[in-house]
């Protein structure tokens, strides 16, 4: 028998109703799932390279649990540590929510808005590029690149993401463009 | 991957070495536990008894650095006991091709292939004997003396069971056991699968350690079969996809190589690069190089210019000149940058030498650091040594969403593409990784629309359409207009020549995706960001989340589940699956069957019509895979070299005790005050012991992520050094006792874990040690670290800091990865 995982649990759903293995309905009634009236989605484990699928559930906004998504051919449910602590990358109080500013010389962060901190970065890609831009190198060849500028990252990024990154560091004229997949 | 995950439960013979998969690639065990169901044997190769050589059938030790020489001795096994599959090796490889008799092999050349002078080879004996019309020279027998196979039977004949043994501390029988139980899969019925990760690749010959075994597989017909090929077991979920779309100083996506300077117009850069062949039957797919040429630039410029132009915007690197990692590091430690994006990375943990990557970041005006949690990076301006009065560095640490807080895809080890789907809101104000770029792309944008500067054209001129501008003013990044941008649409109407049935028409409109890479066109009028990824996103999003229950081949291809770059294709290379007649070698095992008029099964990968002649590595512009491999830097042959840092006085095998052509930062003028090394000349007793790093299945990479996770760091919560029960005795070490493990680079503070799973190498009469540390850990986590108020803490501390402060800046001759797999250290009681 092909049963999804949805349909999985339309059978066990069923078999509780009529008060199977084994609960007392009212226990079953007073500890209903956790994932109860929860939105579902999937998701692919960001860490290693397996590619494993996992299920999100989430209420109000909030994520209530994850877990290995059996309709995968790859994992077919399992997850290891890392893909089992998914739930903590959400539920996090140490998760950055604001851009974090350090002046020269200042010895803590400082909080600040969007809109300064994106100003004020390209107000520094475009010094630094106009002061290392180079047009020809010492041979005299068109190189048109700068100098000054150099990036890391990143295979954590999504596949789109990576390529605009790349397209906008390119566009910028860097040629120290490196990632994880060189060390 | 050359095949895929599932694909390994149709092995037959399965190697794990240079990786531990059971820790770190966890469920893939699935696959290999499987497979073992089915009745295959694993074989466990690694300095330590890790959790993988645990659940192997054979588990042989091997002193890091040496795997080649191991290697080595295997091709010497398999073909003095014939064990090589003939009708492959003739056929699909350059085993028949005859050589420049000039060419000089290590054994007869002091160590060295003919050519070298300063560190670099000239290749022009490397080369092969043409015919008159071009043709390269053959020798179907394989008999003559200049000819791929008896040039490889002549080198690795060094390579004896007690040379190797003398080389590696691996007992003379468990090679044999293994060269024989390996060597049984050079059968048509049979197949066997290597599986290697960072345990191959950072070494100064990472990249002759992974062909030895390329040259293995082919040898015994394993390449381009079910449960056969080489399995590179990728470290993160999208550093697959992050290649693929060229974050690399020296690819474009779709591994189209960065213009250099020499090349000053497109026509010229597509004459150089475009590869050519003389073969009659050869299909050369890289002919089609300016193709995918024309549709990245468009990709990148739409047809706001023209391709001429585009061309010319973008930046050249100099001939010859390396912008890789550990030269990257080194320019800023000298100054070179004033700016640096450390973007979803954290190099003051992941680079080799730490020190020196911190130093460095003191030298910018300004860095820009994006990632999820505070990190070593962000904060290296109060990291341990670090006086911030002192540190110009301005810094922005900008906050980005997780991956369930986004959709986008990710690309497995396998290949494989999968989307992920958004399920709740980054926390406060942070924002999904493209939309940043978005941002700061449209600001710096708009200063150069204002103000002008140098070549302001190759950024104004960009095509951006990602989304429009949201009512707050910001500009919205959908995944889905890039994702259709990469797979690549029709820039205007046009009617194209079906690339696989010549005089059938089909007419698109301007829009239209292209349904494939056949149909990408050279001259403007189509764009595709990486042309690999094209049939990823055609009338629908192919990578989406399908019900892909149905494996119609039943050997595991699900050609429902996610999509597989490219053209969906599982298993690379199976047109080398057929007899040149087209049939299976396997009925048991078969990726693809002709039904008399097409193909069936997984997609075809260079197989022409039956009996047409056509050789299958389609990639190679001779059609056949190379035994012979003159495009690598450090030979044709992969030949045994000590690590930089090592050991032993003498290279066994020859006078020439490294690697030749490796990039030595020590040298005057090359590196930095910084760049030292341990051992090099001769061994040095302050730092007699051989360490490599490694991971836990609990944490991943430098633990930016996971030591931020209760569960996690609760599980594996401290910094700590494996050694053997012999080495603790002999530095009065007992388990749990804190210990200092040092390097010339800088040293960290580890708990012993003193186990059985180490042994001490006999190495040719001497007793080596060899130790292990997990890179995972860093000082942000930790209890002890100075704070301010407001700063984030980690609700489970961790202890320690990175292992790779130790790890010295040498990289692998032709990639430049790091060598983190085998230096020398000492270790001491705290
Ligand atoms: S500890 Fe792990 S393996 Fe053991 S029962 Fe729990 S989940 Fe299963
Ligand atoms: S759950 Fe574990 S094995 Fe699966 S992708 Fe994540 S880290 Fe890898």
């Amino acid at each position: 028998m092909d049963v999804s995982r949805r349909g999985f649990l339309k059978i066990a759903g069923g078999t509780l109703a009529v008060g199977g293995i084994g609960f007392r309905p009212s226990l079953a009634h007073a500890e209903p799932l956790k994932i109860q009236y929860a939105k579902e989605t999937t998701t692919i484990c960001p860490y290693c390279s397996v590619g494993c699928s996992i299920i999100v559930s989430t209420r109000n906004g909030k994520v209530v649990n994850t877990e290995g998504d059996p309709d995968s051919p790859i994992n077919r449910g399992s997850l290891c540590t890392k893909g089992g602590s998914i739930y903590q990358m959400a539920n996090n109080e140490n998760r950055l929510g604001k851009p974090l500013y350090r002046a020269p010389y200042a010895t803590e962060w400082k909080e600040v808005d969007w809109e300064w901190t994106l100003d004020r970065i390209a107000e520094n890609v475009k010094k630094s590029r106009d002061k290392s831009f180079r047009a020809t190198n010492d041979k005299g060849e068109v190189v048109n690149r700068t100098e000054g500028i150099a990036s890391v990252g990143s295979a954590a990024l999504d596949n789109e993401e990576c390529f605009v990154y790349q397209k906008f560091l390119r566009g910028l004229g860097l040629v120290y463009i490196e990632h994880q997949a060189r060390i | 991957m050359t095949n895929h995950w599932i694909d390994i439960r149709n092995s037959d013979v399965i190697l794990i070495m240079g990786s531990n998969p059971a820790s770190n690639h966890p469920i893939a065990f699935k696959w290999i536990t499987a497979a073992m169901e089915k009745g295959a044997k694993v074989i466990c190769v690694d300095p330590r008894f890790t959790q993988s050589a645990a659940k192997s059938h054979i588990y042989a030790p091997l002193r890091s650095g040496t795997d080649i020489a191991f290697l080595g001795g295997m091709i010497k096994y398999i073909l003095d006991n014939k064990l090589y599959f003939e009708e492959y090796v003739r056929n699909y490889t350059n085993a028949t091709f005859l050589v420049n008799p000039d060419l000089k092999l290590p054994g007869d050349n002091n160590g060295v292939f003919s050519g070298l002078t300063d560190g670099k080879y000239d290749k022009s004996t490397w080369s092969y004997q043409t015919e008159g019309d071009g043709r390269i020279k053959k020798d179907p027998t394989m008999q003559d003396p200049n000819c791929v196979f008896q040039l490889l039977k002549k080198h690795y004949s060094r390579y004896t069971p007690e040379v190797v043994n003398q080389v590696t501390g691996t007992p003379v029988d468990k090679l044999i056991e293994i060269y024989k139980l390996y060597g049984s899969t050079g059968t048509k019925d049979r197949s066997a699968v290597e599986l290697y990760a960072m345990g191959w690749t950072q070494h100064t010959v990472g990249t002759q350690n992974i062909r030895t075994m390329c040259m293995i597989q082919l040898l015994l017909g394993n390449m381009g079969v079910p449960g056969g090929g080489v399995a590179a077991m990728r470290g993160e979920s999208n550093v697959q996809g992050s290649t693929d779309h060229g974050l690399l100083f020296h690819i474009w996506p779709g591994y189209l190589g960065t213009p250099k300077a020499s090349l000053a117009t497109l026509a010229a850069y597509l004459e150089k690069e475009t590869p050519s062949t003389k073969e009659p039957n050869s299909l050369n797919w890289w002919k089609n190089k300016p193709k995918y040429v024309a549709s990245f630039l468009r990709a990148m410029y739409g047809t706001n210019v023209t391709l001429d132009e585009a061309y010319n915007l973008l930046p050249k690197i100099d001939d010859g000149a390396n912008y890789s990692w550990l030269n990257l590091f080194d320019q800023m430690y000298k100054g070179k940058f004033t700016g640096f994006f450390a973007w979803g990375m954290n190099p003051a943990c992941s680079g080799a030498h730490s020190n020196k990557v911190r130093q460095a970041m003191t030298r910018l005006d300004w860095l820009v650091n994006v990632n999820l949690f505070d990190n070593e990076t962000g904060s290296f301006w109060r990291g341990p040594g670090m006086d911030p009065k002192k540190i110009k560095t301005e810094v922005f640490l900008l906050p980005c969403a997780a991956s369930i807080e986004k959709e986008g895809s990710i690309i497995n080890s396998g290949r494989w593409n999968q989307w992920r789907y958004k399920a709740i809101n980054p926390p406060g104000v942070a924002l999904p990784d493209g939309d940043i770029t978005s941002e700061i792309y449209f600001k710096v944008k708009g200063l150069y629309e204002k103000e002008g500067g140098p070549n302001a054209d190759a950024i104004t001129k960009l095509s951006w359409n990602y989304g429009p501008k949201t009512f707050d003013g910001h500009f919205h990044f959908d995944p889905h207009a890039v994702a259709k941008e990469i797979n690549g649409v029709f820039l205007e109407d046009k009617t194209v020549e079906n690339p696989t049935k010549p005089g059938e028409f089909k007419e698109f409109k301007k829009g239209d995706p292209v349904p494939t890479f056949a149909w990408l066109q050279d001259d403007g009028s189509t764009s595709s960001g990486c042309w690999v990824y094209c049939g990823s996103y055609t009338d629908k999003n192919m990578s989406a989340r399908r019900e892909g229950k149905k494996d119609p081949t039943g050997i595991g291809l699900y050609p429902e589940w996610a999509w597989a770059w490219p053209v969906n294709r599982r298993i690379l290379y199976n047109g080398a699956s057929v007899d040149p007649e087209g049939n299976p070698w396997s009925a048991k095992k078969a990726a693809i069957k002709w039904s008399g008029d097409k193909w069936v099964g997984d997609v075809p990968d260079g197989a022409g019509n039956p009996g047409s002649g056509r050789p299958p590595f389609i990639m190679k512009p001779d059609g056949v895979a190379s035994i012979f491999g003159p495009g690598l830097a450090d030979g044709p042959f992969p030949e045994h070299y000590e690590p930089l840092e090592c050991p032993v006085e003498k290279n066994v095998l020859s006078p020439q005790k490294n690697n030749p052509t490796i990039k030595r930062f020590d040298k005057p003028g090359v590196g930095s005050d910084l760049d030292v090394y341990s051992g090099v000349d001769s061994c040095d007793p302050k730092y007699p012991f051989i360490c490599a790093t490694y991971r836990i299945s609990e944490h991943w990479q430098t633990g930016v992520l996971t030591r931020w996770c209760p569960w996690l760091a609760e599980m594996q919560p401290e910094m700590w050094c494996e050694m053997s029960k012999e080495l603790a005795k002999e530095r009065g070490i007992s388990n749990g006792d804190k210990v200092i493990v040092s390097s010339p680079r800088g040293q960290v503070e580890c708990v012993a874990i003193v186990t059985p799973r180490f042994k001490p190498f006999n190495i040719d009469g001497n007793i080596l040690h060899e130790v292990g540390i997990p890179w995972h850990f860093g000082w942000i986590t930790t209890k002890d670290r100075s704070y301010n108020p407001g700063d984030k803490k980690a609700e489970v501390f961790t202890r320690g800091d990175a292992a790779n402060l130790l790890v010295p800046t040498i990289g692998d001759a032709n990639t430049t990865i790091p060598e983190s797999k085998a230096f020398m250290v000492n270790v001491v009681k705290k």
